[in-house]
């Protein structure tokens, strides 16, 4: 080994390279394109991988919805067709019998699903606006964002049942003026004076919801609109690391238990499970991620074979120079590391060009995505992919350069010499 | 210096076998300058490859500078030709992307002579072929006699025992040839041991000992009066 750390063999390597150039160029380009593919490749993947979890970040990842319909078969003596009113109570049900739920936010709406919206007005300025009765746990499943000096529905709000309201950026345009500060200010739902305490920033990536919906605590909506213990939908999430379709089986068996409902009746219960559908777009991402690195790994690969084509053909073509050296007093090991060492570091030099001008192309895409709607946000290559990628490329460089190494010393001198 | 018994050496041509070799004998002092002549097909250059090491006889011995050369693998017998021999062709064969600087100091390399070390050493040659202003040159840049005389600089440079030089005016003019062959005499006269394969009478001429081959024989060894090439050039 120890002719890898002197300095004359790299002289010697450097000088037959850089007097080659032709050679030294199409050689390094078949790799460079390889490891720039991989590069961008992996790197594009990646940054869809992380533009879907941001589009996934304003919402609990393993959340799901779950609301109530008519019954479809007879049970229990009760007959199909029986419409299913979900009830506070379940809630504490669902909480004590299933511990693998994190939040549970009972939801009321007006003016969504069907029903008439309110009527909110302020001062000559009337709208309606979809209305809903919540509990300070919904935020952590669907975080919202409040502008500053605003705050969100909290536990005194619910236990006083206080009038209190968030209301979204189109209410806020919509009913205030553009001088005026929202927070403090009060408006009128269906004739009864609420305060409103935050704005609610729309978030479009968010998915669900609207810049104009208005919350009120879930008490204070259930007192305004008689709704008693009656319960729209359950907006829940499981915590992190537990299987989202098991627990939605589970939430839904409870329910048909509680309900008296046929426990083979799948129509009774509706429910949109988002974690499954993360999970299947983290897949589809996941796949994206293996086969990027499939098909670089493979241009690499054809990059090298490559370098490994070029090599043998200058091998051919120096044939006397290899023979003149040997006659000079060259050993085949020699002359063989110093063939090995001309495809490693070709491949070298190439592969970290390839590595800049991939990293280059990356930063570039990002730029020009950075401001449209398209899930793609910073693409980075983990440094395991690069190291690795360099040792893929030292090993099937060192292994290609075998091939032309071992048929230059197998031509005997005298043979090398002769030959015109 | 050199000592041969015996020699035998037959090469394989299908189903015949030519031998071309058939016993040689001789030896060589230190401080001769020996042509071997014959017409081609003689086995001069077979001989001259055998003394190089770069091919190897089937039987009889070979000794050089006291050290038996026989069991050579390809290794040992690189060391040895760095060690004890300097090579001139009739074709040159410098190595065309190295400057003629590079070209003299490539066996130095081979020695793992330091690259500073290795540069004075192939100043100092050239400049006694008198090619010092031509260092940086490529091969390419250079014309036939220039090129010998940096191929001999090459030769010298690793300070061999033994040159052997095959053919070394075959391919250049007469003109240049003597100048080739002058310089052959001065690296002579301070006292190195060269052997020269030719086949033109004038250039065996200029050496002091000439040994004539027939179809694998010695059928001539003799002293001659050296004709100085300097007085043709």
């Amino acid at each position: 080994m120890r002719f890898i750390f002197d300095k004359n063999t790299w002289q010697e390597i450097f000088g037959s390279i850089s007097k080659n150039k032709v050679r030294t160029v199409i050689t390094v380009v078949g790799v460079l394109w390889g490891i720039f593919i991989y590069i961008a490749l992996s790197g594009a993947a990646k940054g869809m991988d992380n533009g879907f979890e941001s589009i996934f970040e304003t919402i609990a990842k393993n959340s799901m919805f779950v609301w109530s319909q008519s019954t479809s078969m007879p049970y229990a003596g009760y007959k199909t067709g029986r419409q299913i009113q979900l009830k506070l109570s379940d809630a504490e049900m669902m909480e004590n019998r299933i511990p693998e739920l994190q939040y549970i936010a009972p939801r009321n709406v007006k003016g969504f699903f069907g029903s008439s919206p309110p009527i909110i007005g302020r001062k000559n300025k009337t709208g309606s606006y979809p209305l809903f009765g919540d509990f300070p746990a919904f935020t952590k499943i669907a975080p919202k964002k409040i502008y500053d000096g605003g705050r969100f529905i909290n536990d005194e709000d619910i236990a006083e049942a206080r009038k209190v309201a968030v209301i979204g950026e189109r209410t806020q345009k919509e009913l205030f003026d553009k001088e005026e500060n929202p927070i403090g200010g009060y408006l009128k739902i269906d004739d009864v004076y609420f305060q409103v305490v935050g704005v609610h920033k729309f978030d479009q990536s968010g998915g669900f919801g609207g810049d104009g919906d208005i919350f009120i605590p879930f008490t204070t909506f259930r007192k305004l609109y008689n709704t008693g213990d009656n319960v729209g939908w359950f907006s829940i999430a499981a915590y992190d690391d537990v299987d989202v379709v098991k627990v939605e089986e589970n939430i839904k068996n409870l329910l048909k238990n509680l309900h008296q409902v046929h426990p083979d009746d799948d129509r009774a219960f509706g429910s949109f499970n988002l974690g499954e559908q993360f999970n299947k777009i983290k897949g589809f991402a996941n796949g994206i991620t293996f086969l990027s690195l499939v098909v670089g790994i493979a241009t690499i690969l054809a990059g090298v074979i490559g370098i490994g084509n070029i090599l043998l053909i200058s091998v051919k073509e120096r044939t006397k120079e290899l023979g003149v050296r040997r006659a000079l007093g060259a050993t085949p090991a020699e002359v063989r590391n110093q063939i090995i060492l001309e495809s490693v570091f070709l491949t070298m030099i190439a592969g970290v060009m390839g590595i800049i001008l991939g990293a280059a192309t990356l930063s570039l895409i990002n730029k020009m995505t950075e401001n449209i709607d398209f899930p793609y946000t910073n693409p980075t290559v983990p440094i395991p992919y690069v190291i690795g990628a360099l040792v893929i490329m030292v090993v099937l460089g060192t292994l290609i350069g075998l091939i032309p190494a071992q048929r230059a010393v197998s031509i005997k001198p005298i043979d090398a010499l002769r030959e015109e | 210096m050199i000592e041969i018994k015996d020699l035998h050496k037959s090469y394989q041509m299908g189903s015949n076998s030519l031998h071309v070799l058939k016993g040689l004998n001789f030896s060589i002092d230190e401080g001769e300058l020996v042509a071997i002549m014959g017409s081609s097909g003689s086995g001069k250059s077979t001989l001259l490859n055998i003394l190089g090491m770069l091919d190897e006889a089937d039987t009889g011995e070979y000794t050089l500078d006291g050290v038996p050369i026989k069991n050579l693998n390809e290794t040992k017998a690189a060391k040895y030709r760095n060690k004890f021999l300097g090579f001139v062709f009739q074709s040159f064969n410098l190595i065309n992307y190295k400057t003629a600087m590079e070209n003299v100091a490539l066996p130095l390399y081979y020695q793992r002579v330091a690259r500073k070390e290795r540069e004075e050493k192939a100043l100092k040659y050239l400049q006694q072929v008198g090619l010092k202003e031509w260092a940086t040159h490529l091969p390419s840049e250079l014309s036939g006699g220039q090129k010998q005389r940096v191929a001999i600089a090459r030769a010298m440079a690793a300070e061999p025992k033994v040159l052997l030089a095959d053919e070394p005016t075959g391919a250049l003019d007469s003109k240049t040839s003597y100048e080739v062959m002058d310089l052959i005499q001065k690296i002579n006269d301070q006292g190195n041991t060269i052997l020269v394969v030719t086949h033109e009478e004038d250039i065996a001429h200029m050496c002091k000992r000439i040994v004539h081959l027939k179809d694998g024989v010695i059928v001539e060894d003799k002293k001659v009066e050296q004709v100085r090439a300097s007085q043709y050039v």
